[in-house]
């Protein structure tokens, strides 16, 4: 199969959706001939114009507002939040509005968009342009939560998110964006809500979201000339969650490793964690739950600093090690 | 402007229905019967009238936490409105929403709004989408003096004013926002002006004179439905209650409450038709009277419907 980047499988799904369905849009900051902050709408404004591929101002709040209000009276628009981290300016719209439309008006509204934002460090940065935020959207009811590991997932993923009637926040990382993998060129859907065992094994399960889903795989490749064989699942939607299938992989291995860039504390992996306990799997368990996660500090712009603030490979090796064979 | 007698007299009863609407609000909490917050527009029915008098049927309206006069100008079934004030699941927002969120999609009514300037950044989203979708309809947003202050206020009109949407901005200046006077929170004394930073028009229209509101925002309409863009008209009136139930006055004196109970948006109306030989004073009565009728029987229809059932308490989250 053909081989494409994870960018440009966005860029496919946003070019099939939009010659398929004219309510779709495309509006954010530098989406039109700039292309996008990391290139993901190029070429875009091209062969669908600024009428619908719309450069805003900066203003984040108005672009949550704009695909919200658009949404409401029947259109279906795309947004985009250039980082994960202006997010925050965008927040009233995102949680008071779009979320909770629907069920303050008894159902009788829906709100159907897809806000996507780059999430994730790696890139030299620093604190305002590295965060993994995607908690703060899971904790509110009424909105879909999306991380794509791979570019098969992102297209499949971003063409469910579009036809979905609800708001969905489509978490994209940046370190992923210049990753190949097959994708079919013509349109399919990968359902929300459904997770992936992207990785058989039978001594351990590693639950890992985004790039750690990458990392974690990689990490399998090296445990499996210790002879640990792991199993990687990778939820793909956050919310709503596919539980049956982490708890099945579960309930084979005995032993759960959660891996997320985003830090610890009041982390997605402490939500995983609490699903996991309290399942049928809770009796499969060989050992406790282990998390690991980013560090509970913002992320610092030095190098070495930066690698070393959220999980690495050799940080997932070492600790299914440790989960498989008890503390050294 | 022509004012057709037809149009004149519903204007009247319609600003009838908010005021007993209000004041039934207010004694349904004082005898328990209704367990939220509300936020009275009682001495602020003429701007709400005059707003939206001046729209097509299939135009939109996104409102505010005071919004009650919006919702009942745009044209509400006066008992799904109370039964919606009441928790019920006859209500508009079948009980969800309560008296911030009462929404009439159907109806055009696209929210009332929990949120100060929570309907700024919506409005957007709507005039563009009536902007693509090439409909001739326009979008009406309320807010208030205190919202004209929220961050939210100036995103919104520069996007509207830069893609020229269709968008009415219609600033309630009832003087507080809380205890907040405007005079303290603003430094110019037209929140109107401030029409000139985006490039659009602004006008200040008496809020109590509620053809004044009428015509001021006929013309902001027409210049959005001709794809001239939107405008700012600053309305300015004055609420009599206090800003919702927990409210002692602290911050303003019985004498400028009164003053501008004599300026009563209603009153000054039905002199008027009086005078210009519109209706009688017995018309006039009759119409009050009306009003406080279908009030009445908007209770009975809300405190005689179900509340909603536990095992529903989910649905909506999610379409």
């Amino acid at each position: 199969m053909r081989e494409i980047t994870y960018a440009e499988a966005i860029r496919e799904a946003l070019r099939e959706e939009m010659r398929r369905d004219e309510r779709v849009f495309i509006i954010g900051e530098d989406v039109g001939v700039y292309g996008g902050s990391f290139g993901v709408t190029l070429g875009l404004i091209e062969e669908f114009g600024p009428q619908r591929v719309i450069d805003t101002p900066i203003s984040e709040l108005g672009i949550a507002g704009a695909i919200t209000g658009a949404a409401l009276i029947g259109m279906r628009p795309v947004g985009e939040i250039m980082f994960m981290d202006f997010c925050t300016l965008a927040m009233e719209q995102l949680v008071n509005q779009a979320a909770k439309i629907r069920f303050m008006f008894g159902g009788k509204a829906t709100v159907p968009f897809v806000l996507r934002t780059p999430a994730g460090s790696g890139t030299g940065a620093a604190a305002q342009h590295s965060q993994s935020l995607e908690n703060w959207f899971v904790h509110v009811p009424g909105l879909k939560v999306v991380m794509p590991s791979t570019p098969y997932d992102a297209k499949g993923l971003l063409l469910s998110a579009i036809r979905d009637d609800n708001p969905v926040i489509f978490v994209e990382h940046k370190l992923l964006y210049k990753v190949k993998g097959p994708v079919p060129e013509d349109p399919y859907t990968v359902p929300l809500g459904t997770a992936e065992v992207k990785r058989q094994g039978g001594d351990i399960t590693i639950v890992a979201t985004s790039i750690m889903v990458r990392r974690s795989l990689e990490a399998a490749e090296r445990l499996a000339h210790e002879g640990i064989e792991a199993e990687v699942v990778d939820p793909r939607t956050l919310k709503p969650l596919d539980e049956a299938t982490i708890i099945r992989s579960v309930c084979r291995t005995g032993r759960v490793l959660i891996v997320h860039e985003a830090c610890r504390t009041g982390g997605f992996g402490g939500e995983l964690a609490a699903v996991i306990a309290g399942s049928e799997a809770f009796d499969y368990l060989d050992a406790p739950i282990v998390r690991l996660a980013g560090r509970d500090i913002p992320i610092p712009y030095n190098r070495t600093l930066e690698y070393h603030s959220v999980p690495q490979v050799d940080d997932i090796i070492a600790a299914a090690r440790r989960l498989v064979h008890g503390a050294a | 402007m022509e004012w057709s007698h037809d149009k004149l007299i519903d204007m009247l009863r319609t600003m009838w229905l908010i005021r007993a609407f209000e004041e039934k609000a207010e004694e349904l909490y004082a005898l328990g019967k209704v367990h939220g917050t509300m936020h009275l527009s009682i001495g602020q029915e003429a701007s709400a009238v005059g707003a939206v008098s001046a729209l097509r049927a299939d135009d939109f309206v996104l409102s505010t936490h005071r919004g009650h006069g919006h919702c009942i100008a745009k044209g509400a079934d006066l008992n799904r409105m109370m039964a919606e004030f009441m928790g019920k699941e006859t209500g508009y927002c079948r009980g969800r929403g309560g008296s911030m969120h009462i929404a009439d999609t159907a109806g055009g009514n696209l929210g009332a709004n929990g949120v100060v300037g929570g309907g700024l950044p919506l409005a957007v989203g709507v005039g563009l989408g009536l902007k693509m979708q090439k409909r001739s309809q326009i979008v009406l947003c309320f807010f208030g003096d205190g919202a004209a202050n929220n961050g939210a206020f100036h995103e919104a009109l520069n996007m509207a004013a830069i893609w020229k949407l269709p968008v009415v901005f219609l600033c309630e200046n009832n003087q507080y926002a809380i205890s907040l006077s405007v005079k303290k929170a603003i430094a110019i004394e037209h929140i109107a002006d401030r029409a000139a930073a985006y490039g659009m028009p602004g006008i200040t229209a008496d809020g109590n004179d509620v053809l004044a509101v009428h015509e001021a925002v006929s013309q902001a309409a027409s210049r959005a439905r001709e794809g001239a863009g939107p405008s700012l008209i600053e309305s300015v009136t004055y609420r009599w209650r206090g800003h919702s139930k927990s409210d002692a006055n602290r911050y303003r004196t019985r004498d400028e409450i009164e003053a501008w109970k004599a300026r009563c948006p209603i009153q000054r109306f039905t002199a008027r038709l009086i005078a210009d030989g519109t209706l009688t004073e017995e018309d006039a009565d009759k119409l009050r009277q009306e009003a406080y009728a279908v009030v009445e029987a908007a209770v009975a229809f809300a405190e005689s419907s179900p509340e909603p059932r536990l095992e529903t308490i989910e649905e909506g989250v999610y379409a």
